[in-house]
């Protein structure tokens, strides 16, 4: 079983929605799409489940060439951001709609409704209308309705997007045990890179209407082949700033240099782009090699398990995180360190040209 | 801008609210300084938009007071209280241009043009609106509309108070994370009193110096953002603050020890007296540490976070959540928690039980 | 495996079917009709644009034309400003939302010969529950078959009687989809209850206000049933309108060349009409 789009784009009238773009998709794991709101995202979902034909290209599935088959014929199951159900049915009839429509015999499709409502934890609410329940409540049951027919495919556009967030913690944990063993393939589109990392699985890097990077999600994340595909997965955003090599030293500004690290000391003498993220820049001390930087504090932010700050070295604003309590004044010099074994080096095209260290 | 005084505040939805589970908010007292930053913080449905929007006066209170300084402001309107509000949609009208989005509030107040010229600027400056004051406002992106909302809100440079309901629903995430931003350097720039509506503890602890946090029209806690992170009152605020939230695991308690799974957990200070059926203990993941002494476990599953790991153990049948910089377990080893002594609390019923042993 | 979703075009068939039959065929007709002379027995004679020179330089055909106009910015000019004031003063919320609905969906329910029929006997000098009022109760001389000014006034207050409902329902679904953040934003900043109007409920009811502008421009170019019930186009032609012309012509002297030159014309100017008011309406719109 395999979900494959081969050079697939997607033109409405003179938007280019997608370009050119290849992906293959095994069971087994969540994909996950992750990119900003039109990106792409939705457009590659409804594609890749035949909402929508491609412009050119074709759409695989399980050796057969599927492009153009309506998702009536696809045996998919498809979970949208808003709460999706039919408004005049009780979450039983809801649930066991897909089954009705499939002609499952009776004494099944209650088996199987009950089955997929104990899973969601739906049991007691079962006779209930959606109207009266909650919106984590209501997601649960389109969730629910989406696994109990055993689809090949299950694509879930944003499905947490509209849920508070402590709900969208709950159900966040609870996804990736209800979909594994099922042996459908199941494609996740999201816009938080935090969710893409907590789910796990495969993540493909969608922006401005590219497939970017696609992998193995700790690899796509620690590894970034270029400027953007690093940007899109960063939460909070990546710090970016040129640099100048000349000979085995990076250079920031006329205080702040380092030693080249890592396959950065083989890079050609020049400007780059580096990238780094604000987790591995921090108030203290707490190892060696680590680059000194004096920044101006702009805004600080406290969350009690976090401490994040603002600040400004040479007119650009730089961002640093730590775990834990550090109190800043606003205004103050603040000395920061920076661990040049983290910084991704770009060339002139964006490109990752170097890394600080051998581990993002 | 003023100090913001709610006195027994209670509000049904009902004409003739009798039992407590009829009230959307059920009796609050609160006071806010002047330039505050402040955030109410609950799941849906806890009324905190309810108390908002008594607060902005759009809604009357059943009962109780609201007070801008020493002046019962209960039954002004909007416009008389002075207030400004930035919905969880961007506001913006779509006919005007940006710059004379920015200028209604003051037009409308009939402010001399060249004072509103100065102002407007002024803000547009600051929300980096400059650039685009001649187009067309329904043209931008959402998080410029959202800015342009806000920016209605502080060109006013006399209300007594700002307020956000969900601002930051309809913004991408690195956006978000720019107008969070944005928003604090307003915050620090204006020194006007905001009060931040939202179910996201992540926005609401960065931008607050003081956190409302409110369950079923009741306030739980209030405090600063360390305090409800470092020592939740209540079980609810260690769980809803915190990503993952605080383990709160059954406890036992003989003669003012704490017990878990028949183990004694050293805790933060002397346990008060209590008759509970209930007793728990509670410590964030954050402050649990893996040793070669402590409560076994039982390792689950690890999840990689990038800047941390989330680590998932049981111990028996409860699960714990560790967040470790670095991790060196896998998924099926036998482990042994430890829990900090000064971050381990025991609750009552959910209410906090032991003391603070650092005072 | 390549299938195309063939069922689509079940769905669009009866649409392109009744097009057809509604539209293209009868236009055919028309246009076959309007370069040709006949005198019955199916003899035609090739009459190329005769019949249109004729019509463009014909007073009858501009006297029309110009009463036309007239009518129809009238009503235009009193339906819009009322029915989106009628819709603004509705409750939004409350027992009275569907009163009121219902109420305002009457008129639209009567039939157009019966609306006709109904102001031609409510009118009546003698018998007519107006008429009898203006004229023996006020003293006001009001007789339709007599005075033009009259008979305007009644086809104009029949035609807001009968068509201003229409707006009001539209105005009002326009106004009820305004989200309340916009109502509690506009009191915050101090707006004016015009200011309200003027930059949130107008320009939310654009999209309505261009599709009940566009109906009502239509049907009222077209109207035929109620004038001719009501006054025959008389008194002499006064309110001899357009469509009441065309069948006049068509009908009366059987004058099927002109009629149909006059009927293309008649449609090329509602349709110009209808576009450029469309494009103005809809130009800055994204």
């Amino acid at each position: 079983m395999v979900l494959e789009l081969r050079q697939i784009s997607k033109k409405v009238g003179q938007d280019t929605h997608l370009y050119p773009t290849s992906l293959r998709l095994e069971p087994g794991k969540f994909n996950i799409l992750l990119g900003a709101t039109n990106s792409g995202k939705t457009s590659l979902i409804k594609i890749l489940s035949g909402l929508e034909k491609p412009t050119t290209g074709e759409v695989w599935m399980d050796g057969e060439n599927v492009t153009g088959v309506t998702p009536q014929k696809r045996n998919i199951a498809l979970v949208h951001q808003f709460f999706v159900n039919y408004p005049h049915l009780n979450v039983f009839e809801n649930i066991a709609s897909p089954l009705r429509v499939a002609g499952v015999a009776k004494s099944e499709i209650s088996d199987r409704v009950k089955e997929a409502a104990d899973i969601l934890q739906l049991g007691p609410m079962l006779y209930r209308q959606p109207g009266e329940l909650s919106g984590g409540q209501q997601q649960r049951c389109a969730l629910a309705r989406a696994i109990v027919k055993e689809s090949k495919a299950i694509f879930l556009d944003e499905p947490l997007a509209n849920l508070d967030y402590k709900l969208r913690e709950e159900l966040r944990d609870q996804l990736p045990e209800l979909f594994a063993g099922r042996g459908a393939i199941v494609v996740y589109a999201t816009s938080e890179p935090s969710e893409a990392l907590l789910l796990g699985g495969n993540t493909a890097l969608v922006h401005a209407g590219k497939i970017t990077q696609f992998g193995e999600t700790t690899a796509v994340y620690r590894n970034p082949v270029d400027a953007i595909s690093a940007e899109v997965f960063s939460d909070p955003p990546i710090n970016v700033t040129n640099v100048t090599k000349t000979g085995n030293w990076i250079r920031l500004n006329d205080a702040v240099k380092w030693k080249a690290t890592g396959s950065s000391a083989d890079l050609a003498d020049g400007p780059y782009t580096i990238g780094i993220r604000p987790h591995f820049i921090k108030p203290e001390k707490d190892k060696k090699g680590l680059v000194e930087i004096l920044g101006k504090v702009e805004i600080t932010e406290l969350s009690g398990s976090e401490s994040v700050a603002h600040f400004q070295v040479s007119g650009n604003t730089w961002v640093s995180l730590d775990s834990g309590v550090h109190p800043y004044q606003i205004g103050e010099e603040h000395l920061f360190y920076m661990d040049p074994t983290a910084c991704f080096y770009f060339d002139a095209d964006g490109k990752l040209a170097a890394t600080g260290g051998t581990d993002g | 801008m003023a100090k913001i005084s709610l006195k027994k505040l209670k509000h049904s939805y009902y004409p003739a609210p009798k039992k407590p589970e009829d009230y959307a908010l059920k009796e609050i007292d609160l006071s806010w300084l002047d330039g505050g930053a402040y955030a109410l913080l609950g799941p849906s449905g806890c009324g905190k938009s309810t108390l908002l929007n008594i607060i902005s006066g759009l809604l009357v209170p059943s009962e109780g007071h609201v007070l801008f300084d020493d002046k019962d402001v209960t039954m002004l309107t909007p416009a008389e209280r002075n207030i400004a509000q930035v919905f969880q949609f961007p506001v913006i009208y779509d006919t005007m241009t940006v710059y004379n989005n920015l200028a209604f509030p003051l037009r409308n107040r009939g402010i001399e043009e060249a004072r509103v010229d100065t102002r407007v600027r002024e803000i547009a400056k600051m929300l980096e609106l400059d650039e685009m004051l001649d187009r067309r406002a329904s043209r931008l992106t959402p998080d410029n509309k959202q800015k342009i909302s806000m920016g209605r809100g502080l060109v006013r440079d006399d209300v007594n108070v700002i307020m956000f309901d969900e601002p930051l629903t309809v913004i991408d995430p690195l956006l978000k994370w720019k107008l969070r931003s944005k928003l604090k350097e307003l915050h620090q720039k204006t020194k006007a009193t905001m009060i931040y509506v939202t179910h996201d503890q992540t926005e609401a602890l960065t931008f607050a110096d003081q956190v409302v946090v409110m369950q079923e029209g009741e306030i739980v806690q209030i405090g600063t953002p360390i305090e409800l992170f470092e020592r939740p009152a209540h079980t609810f605020v260690g769980h809803f603050i915190g990503s993952p939230g605080m383990n709160v695991l059954p406890c036992e308690i003989k003669d003012g020890k704490a017990y878990f799974q028949g183990d004694q957990v050293e805790i933060e200070g002397e346990i008060n007296p209590t008759n509970s059926t209930k007793t728990e203990l509670g410590v964030r993941p954050e402050f649990i540490t893996f040793g070669k002494k402590g409560v076994p476990a039982v390792v689950k599953k690890i999840v990689d976070l990038g800047k941390h790991y989330v680590i998932e153990c049981m111990c028996a049948d409860f699960r714990v959540n560790v967040v470790s910089v670095s991790n060196q377990q896998n998924a099926g080893d036998a482990v042994h928690l430890s829990f900090k002594p000064q971050q381990t609390r025991v609750y009552a019923d959910g209410w906090i039980a032991s003391k603070d042993g650092s005072k | 495996m390549k299938t195309i979703n063939q069922k689509g075009w079940f769905f669009v068939a009866p649409v392109v079917i009744l097009v057809a039959f509604n539209a293209l065929i009868p236009l055919m007709t028309v246009v076959n009709y309007s370069v040709q002379e006949t005198f019955g027995n199916n003899l035609f004679l090739w009459q190329g644009l005769d019949w249109f020179q004729n019509l463009l330089r014909s007073d009858r055909f501009y006297g029309a034309l110009g009463r036309q106009a007239l009518f129809t910015s009238t009503i235009l000019l009193i339906e819009i400003p009322l029915g989106v004031a009628i819709a603004l003063a509705m409750p939004r919320k409350g027992i009275w939302v569907p009163v009121c609905l219902v109420l305002m969906s009457l008129p639209l329910l009567i039939p157009w010969n019966v609306v006709g029929a109904m102001w031609n006997i409510f009118t009546l000098p003698d018998i007519g529950l107006a008429g009898y009022f203006l004229n023996s109760v006020l003293g006001i001389n009001y007789d339709m078959t007599q005075d033009p000014f009259a008979a305007w006034t009644t086809i104009i207050i029949m035609d807001v009687w009968h068509w201003t409902s229409l707006v009001v329902l539209l105005s009002y679904a326009g106004i009820i989809s305004i989200p309340d953040p916009y109502y509690q934003a506009a009191k915050i900043d101090g707006a004016s209850g015009w200011a309200v109007f003027w930059f949130i409920q107008l320009p939310k009811m654009k999209r309505v206000l261009t599709i009940a502008v566009l109906l009502r421009f239509m049907d009222s170019f077209n109207i035929y049933t109620e004038p001719f019930v009501l006054t025959g186009g008389g008194p002499g032609n006064a309110t001899t309108l357009l469509s009441i012309d065309l069948v006049k012509t068509a009908l009366g002297q059987f004058d099927l060349g002109p009629a149909a030159a006059m009927s293309l014309i008649y449609f090329a100017v509602t349709l110009l009409v209808s576009w450029i008011f469309y494009s103005y309406m809809t130009k800055d719109e994204e």
